[in-house]
């Protein structure tokens, strides 16, 4: 091998690729097959983490940035004036092979410029996942770019290999789409998801009947989308994202705030600010729903099409929803435990165990970890001291951005952590 | 005032059990379970050895299990890889309950069950780390080496995790700090004891034992992981709550 070549490559290729948020190296329940290499049937795992805090999972890396399409929010368009580079396929192979067995990576994630069409592209992408599966008898996690246009034939012999696949949506609208990707249909990116839905659902009922009917994608699709570059309100971007979810049975899906790469007068101009707050925001609204039985029409609707800033999303229903409390603790369903502001799904859960046991009071509360100064005007328990004031939300917001010291620090803010230890950006 | 019995057992998780079956058996008023590691002379304390059983600490894990639960045994066993002083006594009372019926792995609000349950989230944490931070190093007799500082004893967790990712290839995960490591030969994993000089990982000696290869491969790790940085998203403080300074040592990613 080449090492100083190699290199250089993947120097070039990594930079690339490196726009896609998604890291995730879970879902799979590929376990390890005949003392092969490698095994993902469990969480998948950070092996370290980027000195913006992202998740280092995957090596994740372009097959080639050279690209016939233009789109502007894209550092690979054809018209940008960077160095242009291509792997071998085997190049891929061995890379990857050798970060696995180091302990380095959880399996690769691997997306490419189109050159040539999308069929041309997509065959090789597929070759280096077949080769991992079937020469390296590899079981990792390997997760490809699904080329927008790409045959439903290689889609289908793609999901084969791969344990997910995606197709990045990137703009949550069509006007938005038609201004920045003009060479871009939105079927292109909806043919390949609907595809791969219908793939997956066809090979779970075959294999119901047949065991050995191999899996197909076992970890699912996901997409991304751009946050900032083309002007959607927050209602926007998540009623599209609640109908992936719905429509396509996407894992996930990924917000990346816009990093300005370019001096197109289309998009925000070079030395704007990655919006990361309100990135995270969408990733807390995108919890709720996949996880705190929230409804879209609940959190963002006509009244409120952006989320506040200074307070987390949970919190600003509570305030704008007061008459639900105070909710008593020893007698809510799970529903509502989930719904106060400083209580994660973990205390929840921990909480209804307890409660079988005693009536929770403050101390028993604060010994299982909720946050008490969020929580504390939200709920009763058995307790005699309680916060019994009638205060108006503007009142509660105050006191509560007050007490918990973390006013609007900044773009950079710490926020993650407000659903407990998964931050959003961790493998999931 | 009455006498404090110290059962004095050789630190081991078998030599535990075999403490808590002796407690069962002589029933003793007041007892201290006590690793022989930090066991201190003491006036007014009466001392017994206990020897480490098989037998009985196979019963007493039986018992455990089939009593309490598979998951409370897990817990236990968890919990005292954490190492932390307190631990015997935790796990002696956490055992009484269990036996007693108490659900120890549920009530959260007993100080006993919410102090276990803090011990596994932290072994488990760790356990977790050390499974994502081991970085293999290829030596010239193709075995892949890698050496971890864990802040608890989580190498035999570990050691299962690595056993079902890398079933063709050889490798030694050795524990710095504890002196001892876990071999796999592609059939079985063992515990052994040995010292690996501290000079393994110097430049000049590396070469002497690790492939020509190895160091490339370092090398383009290395280069991946600045080139896959984004840094108009530069944010310190979250990579230091992720991968904490005391784990660098051995990140090939992070060696200058
Ligand atoms: S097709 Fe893909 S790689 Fe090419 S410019 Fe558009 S987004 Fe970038």
């Amino acid at each position: 091998m080449n090492f100083e070549r190699i290199k250089e490559k993947l120097n070039i290729l990594a930079d690339a690729a490196k726009y896609d948020v998604s890291c995730s190296s879970s879902g799979s329940k590929r376990a390890n097959k005949n003392k092969g290499l490698g095994d993902s049937s469990g969480m998948g795992i950070c092996h370290t983490y980027t000195e913006d805090g992202r998740c280092v999972s995957l090596l994740k890396i372009l097959l080639t940035n050279h690209c016939i399409f233009d789109c502007a929010y894209c550092v690979t368009r054809k018209s940008n004036d960077i160095k242009r580079a291509a792997f071998k396929v085997q190049e891929v192979v061995d890379l990857t092979i050798n970060f696995y067995r180091r302990n380095y990576i959880e399996g690769l994630f691997l997306s490419s410029g189109i050159f040539k069409n999308a069929d041309y592209t997509m065959e090789r992408l597929v070759a280096v996942a077949k080769k991992l599966r079937e020469e390296e008898n590899f079981n990792g996690y390997i997760h490809l770019k699904s080329i927008p246009g790409a045959s439903d034939e290689l889609m289908r012999e793609a999901g084969l290999y791969a344990d997910r696949l995606s197709v990045n949506i990137e703009i949550p609208s069509e006007k938005g789409l038609k201004l920045l990707a003009p060479d871009k249909k939105r079927e292109d990116f909806i043919k390949p998801m609907q595809k791969v839905k219908n793939e997956i659902i066809q090979y779970k009922s075959e294999k119901k009947l047949i065991k050995s009917t191999p899996v197909y994608a076992p970890a699912g699709q996901s997409t991304q989308m751009i946050i900032g570059a083309s002007g959607e309100t927050d209602a926007e971007i998540m009623y599209t994202s609640a109908y992936f979810y719905k429509q396509f049975k996407m894992k996930r899906v990924y917000y990346s705030g816009y990093i300005p790469i370019s001096y197109d007068e289309r998009l925000p101009s070079i030395g704007t600010e990655v919006p990361m707050m309100r990135e995270n925001r969408l990733y807390q609204t995108d919890w709720l729903l996949r996880f705190y039985g929230f409804d879209i029409r609940e959190l963002l609707n006509k009244e409120h099409p952006n989320l506040e800033t200074d307070i987390d999303p949970k919190l600003s229903w509570a305030l704008r929803n007061l008459e639900h409390f105070p909710v008593d603790i020893n007698k809510a369903d799970r529903r509502m435990l989930a719904r106060i502001p400083g209580i994660g799904m973990r205390s929840v859960h921990k909480i209804i165990q307890a409660r079988r046991y005693r009536k929770l009071n403050w101390e028993h509360l604060k010994a299982i970890g909720i946050s008490i100064n969020r929580a504390q005007y939200f709920l009763i328990c058995d307790s005699a001291t309680f916060e019994t004031k009638d205060r108006t939300a503007a009142q509660l917001k105050s006191l509560i951005i007050g007490t918990s010291g973390s006013k609007w620090r900044g773009a950079y803010s710490n926020q993650l952590n407000l659903f407990g230890s998964n931050a959003p950006l961790t493998t999931s | 005032m009455g006498m404090i019995d110290q059962y004095i057992y050789d630190g081991t998780f078998e030599g535990f059990l075999s403490a808590v079956f002796e407690v069962y058996e002589r029933k003793p008023l007041v007892v201290k379970i006590v690793s022989e590691r930090i066991a201190t002379e003491n006036f007014f304390d009466e001392e017994h050895t206990i020897y480490t059983d098989q037998v009985k600490a196979d019963r007493v894990w039986k018992g455990i299990q089939t009593k309490i639960g598979k998951k409370a045994g897990d817990w236990i066993y968890r919990a005292f890889l954490s190492e932390k002083p307190d631990r015997e006594r935790v796990l002696l009372r956490i055992i009484k309950k269990g036996f007693l019926g108490h659900r120890v792995t549920e009530d959260y609000a007993d100080v006993d069950v919410l102090r276990l349950s803090n011990l596994v989230k932290m072994v488990g944490r760790e356990k977790h780390r050390m499974d994502a931070f081991v970085r293999f190093k290829l030596t010239k007799d193709n075995v892949y080496f890698a050496e971890i500082e864990p802040d608890f004893d989580t190498l035999p967790l570990n050691a299962i995790h690595f056993k079902n990712r890398y079933a063709d290839q050889k490798w030694l995960i050795y524990d710095r700090c504890r002196h001892y490591g876990v071999y796999y030969d592609l059939h079985k994993i063992s515990y052994v004891k040995l010292e690996v000089s501290k000079d393994i990982n110097t430049s000049e000696a590396a070469p002497f034992y690790f492939t020509h290869d190895e160091m490339h491969y370092q090398d383009l790790w290395k280069n991946y992981f600045k080139s896959t940085n984004i840094p108009s998203r530069k944010n310190m403080r979250l990579h230091l709550q992720h991968v904490p300074r005391r784990y660098w040592k051995y990140l090939s990613e992070k060696q200058p």
